[in-house]
C-alpha cells in the first residue's frame, strides 16, 4: 500500500461547537432560505468595496460562532483562514479584530475542508483546547479576480457555476472542554426556552487530505469537470483503504461539484466498480433553486460549503437525522494568470467524516 | 568515427532504451489499469496519464450545451433591433446635421445609452439574454469600457482606473490599428507599383 | 424598406458571433477583435462597402463596422499623405467613437457605484 494511503483517524473526536453563516441576497433567497445567521440585502455589509464586504462577513461570522458559545476570542488557540482573493487579503483584513494566532490556508473551494481538517489536527492532538475555521467568498470580488468586472455584460455558459457570497466560521474543540462549557450554555438556554444554537453531538471522526490532480481541463467556465477527478481520486483512496462502501454512509456531500462535476464523478467511480447512490449529494446544488434563480450548474466558492454544512449538514448531524457523514470540499487551484497561459486546471478534494455521539 | 561521434551514438543509444523502458512501463500500465488492485487502490493519479486525453473529450462531450436556437434567435432580435434604432438616429440626423456629422454622432449616442445602462445595473441583464446581439454592435465595446471603469475605481482614478479601462477593449483598438496600419502599408505600395508600372 | 434590412444584416452578424459562442472555445473579447479585423479586411477587399451602402446602419453598428470606418479612413488618409497616412488614417477615422467611449465611461464611473448582479 502507498504510504500516501493513509486515513487520519482522531481518537478524541474533535467536536464541532458552534457555526456563525453569513449569506448574501441570493443565498438568503435560495433553496435554503433565512437559516443563515445574518444577511445583506445588496452584498455590500455596509462596506465600499467588495473586498472589503467579504472581510467584513468573515468577521460577522466568527462574531456569530464566539456569541452563540459566548466566548471571547482569548479562548481560541488557532485561527484557520483562507478565501479566494489574491494572497487572501480577505481573510486577513477581516480577522484583524481578533487576536488569536492565524494561520493562512489556501484551499481555493475546499478551504472549508482544509480547515476542519488543520482544527482536527491540532484540537485532538491536544496543541490548543478549541480552534476555528473561518472561509468566505464573494460572487462580486471572485468575478471581478477571475473572470470580468462586475458590470459587464456577457454570457455565461450551461456549465458555469455561481459564486456564493457568504461566510461561515466553525469553532472546534476538545471534548471535554465542551461538557464544561454545555452546562454552562445549557442552564442559560433553559431559562429562554429555546433551541441550542450549540452542536453538542458532532464531532470530526477521519480525515482523509486529497492529492492534486489534474486531468487535462483548462476550461474556467466547467470547473466541475475539473475537479470530479479530484473527488473520485479521494473517494477511491478512502473506500479502498477503509474497506467500507458507498451505502456505509448517511450522506456523502461534496463540496461544489456542481451539475457537471456531480454527475462526472459518478461516472468516474462507477468505472472503478464504486457506485455512489442517492445519498451523493453536492453543496453546490443544494444552496440554490437553479431554475429560478437561473444558476446554470450550482453554486461555488469557499462559501458554498460553509453555508450548506455549517446552517444545513450540520444541524441534521446534530438531531442525529444523520450520523455518519463524508464531507468532501473540492477546489480548483488555478489562478487568472494560469487560465490565460492555457494551463490546465488542476483540483484537489479533501475529505473529513462527521459523525453523531 | 571520431570521439564526438561516437559520443552522439552512444547517447542516442542510451535515450533509445530509456524511451523503450517507458514505452514497456506504460504498456504495464495500460495493461493493468482496468483490474481493480486490492492492494495499493490504484487510483486515479496512476491512471490518469493515459486517460487524460479521453478524459477532457468525454467531460467536453456529455457537458450540458445551451440551446442554440433559441440563444441565436435572441442574438438575431436585438442585435438587430439595436441596428435598427441606429437607422433610425441616422435618417432624424442626415438631415439636420450633414453627413460627417451623422457617422460620427450615431456611435456617440449607442455609446452613451451604453453607458448609462452600465451604470444603472441594465446591461448585464440583457446582455445575459442577448449574448451576441448585445457584444457585436457597437454596444459590446462601449459595455466592456465602461464596466471596466466603474469596477476600477476603487483601486484609484490613475493606477486604478486609468490603467484598467481597457482590459477588455484594448485587444480591438490595438488589433483593429494594426490592421489598419497594415492595410495602409499595402495600398501605399500597391499604388506605388501602380504609378510605376504606369 | 432601410430600416427591414437594417434589422436582418445586423441581426445576421450578431448570430455568426453567437454560434461562435456556443460552438467555439472563442472568449467575447477574441471575437471582438475578429470582429475588428475582419471588418478591415473585408473592406480592403472591396467586400464590406456594398453591404453598407444596401444596409446602412445594419453594417455600420456591428464591430465590423468599426473595421469598416478604419479601413476608410485609412485609405483617404494614404490618398492624402502618402506612407504616413497608414500611421494617421486608423484613429483619425474612429477618434470620435473612441473618445465618446472614454468620456462616457469616466463620467459613468463618477457617477454610479458598482451592484452585485
Amino acid at each position: 500500500m502507498s504510504k500516501n494511503d493513509m486515513i487520519f483517524k482522531f481518537e478524541n473526536k474533535p467536536a464541532i461547537y458552534s457555526v456563525g453563516t453569513v449569506a448574501g441576497k441570493k443565498e438568503w433567497e435560495g433553496a435554503l432560505p433565512g437559516i443563515y445567521d445574518c444577511h445583506c440585502d445588496d452584498d455590500t455589509f455596509g462596506m465600499p468595496t467588495w473586498e472589503q464586504s467579504e472581510s467584513e462577513m468573515q468577521r460577522l461570522a466568527l462574531n456569530h460562532a464566539l456569541a452563540k458559545l459566548a466566548w471571547d476570542d482569548g479562548k481560541l488557540g488557532l485561527l484557520f483562514a483562507g478565501d479566494l482573493i489574491n494572497q487572501c487579503t480577505s481573510s486577513g483584513y477581516g480577522l484583524l479584530d481578533f487576536d488569536v494566532p492565524f494561520l493562512g490556508l489556501f484551499g481555493a473551494c475546499s478551504t472549508l475542508a482544509e480547515g476542519l481538517i488543520m482544527t482536527a489536527f491540532t484540537v485532538n492532538a491536544g496543541y490548543v483546547n478549541a480552534a476555528a475555521a473561518v472561509t468566505s467568498s464573494h460572487n462580486c470580488s471572485a468575478e471581478r479576480q477571475f473572470r470580468f468586472p462586475v458590470e459587464y455584460g456577457g454570457q455565461r455558459t450551461p456549465t458555469s457555476q455561481w459564486t456564493v457570497t457568504g461566510a461561515g466560521a466553525f469553532i472546534v474543540g476538545r471534548r471535554s472542554l465542551l461538557d464544561i462549557e454545555e452546562k454552562l450554555i445549557e442552564a442559560k438556554n433553559a431559562s429562554q426556552s429555546q433551541p441550542s444554537p450549540l452542536f453538542t453531538h458532532v464531532r470530526i471522526a477521519e480525515a482523509m487530505p486529497g492529492r492534486s490532480i489534474e486531468c487535462g481541463m483548462n476550461d474556467a467556465n466547467n470547473m466541475g469537470a475539473a475537479m470530479a477527478p479530484a473527488a473520485g481520486d479521494t473517494l477511491l483512496r478512502y473506500f479502498t483503504v477503509s474497506g467500507t462502501k458507498p451505502s456505509d454512509y448517511d450522506l456523502i456531500i461534496t463540496g461544489d461539484l456542481g451539475y457537471e462535476g456531480h454527475r462526472l464523478t459518478g461516472e468516474l467511480l462507477a468505472q472503478k466498480g464504486i457506485h455512489l447512490g442517492n445519498n451523493f449529494a453536492d453543496c453546490g446544488l443544494l444552496i440554490y433553486d437553479r431554475e429560478r434563480q437561473d444558476m446554470h450548474a450550482g453554486g461555488s466558492g469557499c462559501a458554498c460549503s460553509a453555508l450548506v454544512m455549517g446552517a444545513y449538514i450540520l444541524p441534521k448531524i446534530e438531531r442525529g437525522e444523520l450520523r455518519n457523514v463524508l464531507f468532501i470540499g473540492t477546489g480548483a487551484l488555478m489562478s487568472q494568470m494560469s487560465v490565460q497561459q492555457g494551463l490546465p486546471i488542476p483540483a484537489i478534494a479533501h475529505l473529513v467524516r462527521l459523525i453523531y455521539e | 568515427m571520431t570521439e564526438n561521434g561516437s559520443r552522439a551514438v552512444i547517447a542516442r543509444l542510451f535515450y533509445f532504451c530509456r524511451m523503450s523502458l517507458c514505452a514497456v512501463r506504460l504498456l504495464f500500465y495500460i495493461n493493468n489499469s482496468g483490474k481493480a488492485n486490492n492492494n495499493s487502490g490504484i487510483s486515479f493519479r496512476q491512471v490518469i496519464p493515459i486517460y487524460k486525453k479521453d478524459y477532457k473529450k468525454y467531460a467536453e462531450k456529455t457537458a450540458q450545451k445551451s440551446n442554440v436556437l433559441v440563444c441565436c434567435i435572441k442574438a438575431f432580435l436585438v442585435g438587430g433591433a439595436i441596428c435598427t434604432f441606429a437607422q433610425w438616429l441616422y435618417n432624424m440626423f442626415i438631415t439636420r446635421l450633414g453627413e460627417e456629422n451623422t457617422r460620427l454622432l450615431v456611435p456617440v449616442v449607442l455609446i452613451f445609452l451604453t453607458a448609462l445602462t452600465t451604470g444603472l445595473g441594465w446591461f448585464d441583464k440583457l446582455a445575459k439574454h442577448a449574448g451576441g446581439g448585445t457584444l457585436v454592435p457597437i454596444t459590446g465595446f462601449a459595455n466592456a469600457i465602461s464596466s471596466a471603469a466603474i469596477d476600477s475605481k476603487n483601486e484609484g482614478w490613475v493606477l486604478g482606473l486609468g490603467s484598467k479601462i481597457f482590459t477588455i477593449a484594448g485587444p480591438v483598438i490595438l488589433y483593429g490599428t494594426l490592421a489598419s496600419v497594415i492595410y495602409g502599408v499595402v495600398l501605399y505600395l500597391l499604388k506605388l507599383a501602380g504609378a510605376g508600372g504606369a | 424598406m432601410d430600416y427591414l434590412w437594417a434589422f436582418i444584416v445586423g441581426g445576421l452578424i450578431c448570430v455568426v458571433a453567437e454560434l461562435l459562442l456556443c460552438y467555439t472555445k472563442l472568449t467575447a473579447a477574441r471575437i471582438l477583435t475578429i470582429y475588428v479585423v475582419a471588418g478591415v479586411f473585408l473592406t480592403a477587399i472591396g467586400l464590406y462597402k456594398p453591404l453598407v451602402d444596401f444596409a446602412g446602419c445594419g453594417a455600420t453598428t456591428p464591430l465590423t463596422g468599426f473595421g469598416y470606418a478604419l479601413a476608410e479612413g485609412v485609405k483617404k488618409a494614404v490618398d492624402e499623405r502618402g506612407i504616413f497616412g497608414a500611421l494617421t488614417g486608423g484613429l483619425t477615422a474612429t477618434s470620435g467613437g473612441i473618445a465618446a467611449a472614454l468620456t462616457f465611461a469616466f463620467l459613468a464611473a463618477l457617477a454610479f457605484k458598482g451592484k452585485p448582479k
